[in-house]
């Protein structure tokens, strides 16, 4: 249980660096760590395959389509950063206050949440349920690929054309 | 389950109500599209652990696997075409800042 | 039989895709407009038992747990006849013959995910498929890629998301105490629950997810923009269809068959279907885009909607859905005709165009059609289910909420009205003699439309029935 304190403390601190990390590469980075340590605490909770799921696609694949959109649309420069974040804390610098406060106050309030709670389980192969009770999920997936093989197509082609 | 499920809910709460302030505070704060779609990826974090912490505390770890899985591709995707409209403003305004896109009125 | 509605649009994708890229562009629309006859076709003349019948294969191979009844059949009709509108529309307006056929390419993936909207009955594949609609509709939006376009679809993309982000947060809270996403299941656990603050907080951030996603008032920023900035046919789909089905279908489906009708919620929903009714249509008279004018009595009539779901007796459910056909049918009809006057004169602002009826005969008559039967003038079919909405306002007590109602009809017409009178029967502007009625492939849809709008209207006795039958009420 510890264990799982700390590591619930690295992910609010990564969280906490993606929001406040200066330039937008850092930020990128900083989401891709997130999404590891998340994959860890999946993994602990007794979901691998969606902690493997959660690693390899949105630690991987989002991070590169982040980093490579910043990295195709021209940074801002360091004084400009620093006037943004300074203009940013002058207008939300109560909320990081707030969120403290209320981190702190709900910590001491424990409600008795007494729920009546669904007898577990007997399938407990997530595959099995993936492929043979939620087809209709799979198929969702399959269609919504497809839109986004069009929206490659339609999209990025023309902002390619534009850009030269 | 009984009641020391639930409390292993609590600081899981917790966090997952952090994650979601953050990603809000995120998406208010800025002006840049790119972080605001940060702040979102913060958002779908946090509903991630909340379905892997609901499975767990109700023993149906793989209903709530599934869902995790078909939430992630659903995400890609559309994070993918929400990176092909930056781009695209990108090209057009030469700024990625969201108070050039203001002239559209609510 | 009812998996064909979501394979068969997702095959005929992947074949135009495989086969017809290189030549023959044409087939897209061909297929594009054979499917949405078609499906008209199967949701009027088939019946819910020859639909569930699943034959051959099917319930070995493909389990994909769909189900059929009158309130689904009436959406499958609906969204039949809007996108074979829109097929018609898009092959007037986009004269390119490579982004027509991406076009209706995305129109097919669309039309495969509002019917697994339509037919599911498990939450998490709603979830799903509404974003499959909401994928499309960003990318449709963006369609014609200029900057103003692109700026609504943004702003459509982190709206939807974060409704998307509050559905989740609900549906997670949902599996918690049900442990399983079917309806049947969710709804019994909701009935036997003994925390209703718990399932109440659940079931409200679901209908916020949906309200964001309908456009209803509080949280309508996104909807003027897209409407008015996607490309003509992508805004006859997306006002016509997309987004009722996404936001008011599922609200219809969700309250009536997984929260049951709780008294809170009904409360809700009316007071924020009154409020959309006012609001919008006090905004809506005060606007001099045409189809930013048609985006906010999009919401004004999304309020009437609501408020008949709120109601919860099955008179104004009945209303309520009926009045969702009907504005599915005069929305669009009133967006191909925007369609129609953006092509020829190339302007939105209805300041600068005028006096259109002469040139354009066609268009100003549907137009008039379409605007009437939104406003509830008698023997047009709105006229009817606004009239069942109010009479099943009345009769469960909310005398109030009735008047408002009613009252509200004459905002409508007054907004109409005037757009009609400055668009169409106004005095020709000098030189403006040149322009001429749109081309029959626009023309027909139209004319189409207004023979459902008059038709229904006139037929209504006939067709009551099959509304009011529309729910196994709980």
């Amino acid at each position: 249980m510890e264990i799982n304190l700390i590591i619930l403390a690295v992910l609010v601190c990564s969280a906490l660096w993606t929001v406040m990390a200066r330039s937008l590469l850092r930020s990128g980075i900083a989401l891709a760590f997130t999404s590891a340590v998340l994959s860890i605490i999946i993994f602990r909770l007794n979901s691998p395959l969606a902690a493997v799921f959660e690693l390899s696609v949105c630690a991987g694949l989002i991070s590169v389509l982040f980093v490579s959109t910043i990295s195709l649309t021209t940074p801002l420069t360091h004084k400009e950063v620093l006037k943004h974040m300074k203009a940013r804390l002058s207008r939300f610098w109560y909320l990081p206050l707030i969120l403290a406060a209320a981190a702190i106050l709900l910590s001491r309030i424990k409600i008795d949440l007494n729920l009546n709670l669904p007898a577990a389980e007997t399938e407990n192969d997530a595959r099995y349920c993936l492929w043979h009770l939620r087809q209709v999920d799979l198929m969702g997936q399959i269609i919504i690929l497809l839109a986004g093989a069009f929206a490659v197509v339609i999209l990025f082609r023309e902002a390619r054309k534009n850009g030269r | 389950m009984d009641a020391n499920a639930l409390n292993i809910f609590w600081p899981f709460g917790l966090v997952i109500m952090m994650l979601f302030s953050i990603g809000i505070y995120c998406i208010l704060a800025t002006y840049n599209l790119i972080r605001a779609l940060i702040g979102i990826e913060l958002l779908i974090k946090a509903v991630t652990l909340l379905i892997i912490v609901v499975g767990y505390i109700n023993g149906r770890t793989a209903l709530t696997q599934g869902l995790v899985i078909t939430l992630i591709v659903v995400e890609v995707v559309i994070i993918a075409v929400a990176m092909g409209v930056v781009l695209g403003i990108h090209s057009k305004n030469n700024s990625l800042d969201s108070r050039n896109i203001r002239n559209l009125k609510g | 039989m009812s998996n064909l509605l979501i394979l068969v649009p997702f095959f005929s994708v992947i074949l135009l895709s495989l086969i017809f890229r290189v030549k023959m562009k044409g087939a897209a629309f061909i297929l594009g407009a054979a499917l949405s006859v078609l499906q008209v076709y199967l949701a009027i003349f088939y019946s819910n038992a020859v639909w569930n019948n699943s034959p051959f294969l099917f319930s070995n191979f493909l389990k994909l747990n769909l189900v059929v009844d009158n309130l689904s059949r009436v959406m499958l009709l609906s969204i039949g006849i809007v996108s074979f509108v829109t097929v018609f529309a898009a092959r007037y307006i986009i004269r390119d013959e490579g982004e027509r056929f991406n076009f209706i390419n995305l129109l097919l993936i669309i039309l495969a995910g509002l019917n697994g909207i339509v037919l599911v009955r498990d939450i998490f594949s709603l979830y799903v498929f509404m974003e499959v609609v909401a994928v499309v509709s960003f990318i449709l939006i963006a369609f014609n890629k200029d900057i103003r376009a692109f700026e609504g679809a943004y702003k459509y993309i982190v709206l939807s998301t974060v409704a998307t982000v509050l559905m989740l947060t609900s549906i997670a809270l949902l599996v918690l105490i049900a442990g399983s996403t079917e309806f049947s299941a969710v709804s019994q656990a909701i009935k036997n629950s003994p925390h209703g603050m718990f399932v109440m907080s659940a079931a409200g951030l679901f209908i916020c997810g949906l309200f964001i996603k309908a456009g209803i008032i509080p949280f309508h920023g996104w909807l003027p923009d897209v409407y008015s900035e996607a490309p003509p046919p992508a805004s006859i789909l997306l006002a016509g269809i997309a987004t009722k089905t996404v936001g008011i279908y599922t609200l219809i489906r969700l309250v009536s068959s997984v929260f049951c009708f709780d008294s809170r919620i009904n409360y809700v929903l009316m007071f924020v279907g009154v409020v959309s009714i006012v609001v919008a249509a006090l905004a809506s008279l005060g606007q001099n885009d045409f189809k930013r004018m048609l985006a906010y009595s999009s919401i004004s009539q999304v309020g009437y909607i609501v408020l008949g779901l709120g109601c919860g007796t099955p008179l104004g459910l009945a209303g309520c859905v009926f009045h969702l056909f009907n504005h599915s049918i005069f929305k669009s009809l009133l967006f191909v005709n925007a369609a129609a006057v953006e092509f020829k004169t190339g302007s939105r602002d209805m300041n600068k165009i005028s006096g259109l009826a002469s040139g354009m005969p066609i268009t100003a008559t549907t137009s008039v059609l379409a605007g009437l039967s939104a406003a509830g003038i008698p023997p047009l079919s709105g006229f009817w289910s606004k009239l069942i909405i109010i009479i099943a306002l009345w009769g469960a007590g909310f005398y109030g909420y009735a008047v408002i109602a009613a009252l509200a009809s004459i905002l409508t017409l007054a907004y109409i009205l005037s757009m009609q009178r400055r668009v169409f029967f106004s005095k020709l502007p000098e030189g403006g003699q040149d322009i001429k009625e749109v081309g029959f492939t626009l023309a027909l849809p139209a004319l189409i439309l207004g023979a459902i709008t008059v038709g229904v209207g006139i037929l209504f006795p006939f067709i009551l029935n099959t509304f009011l039958s529309s729910f196994a009420f709980p």
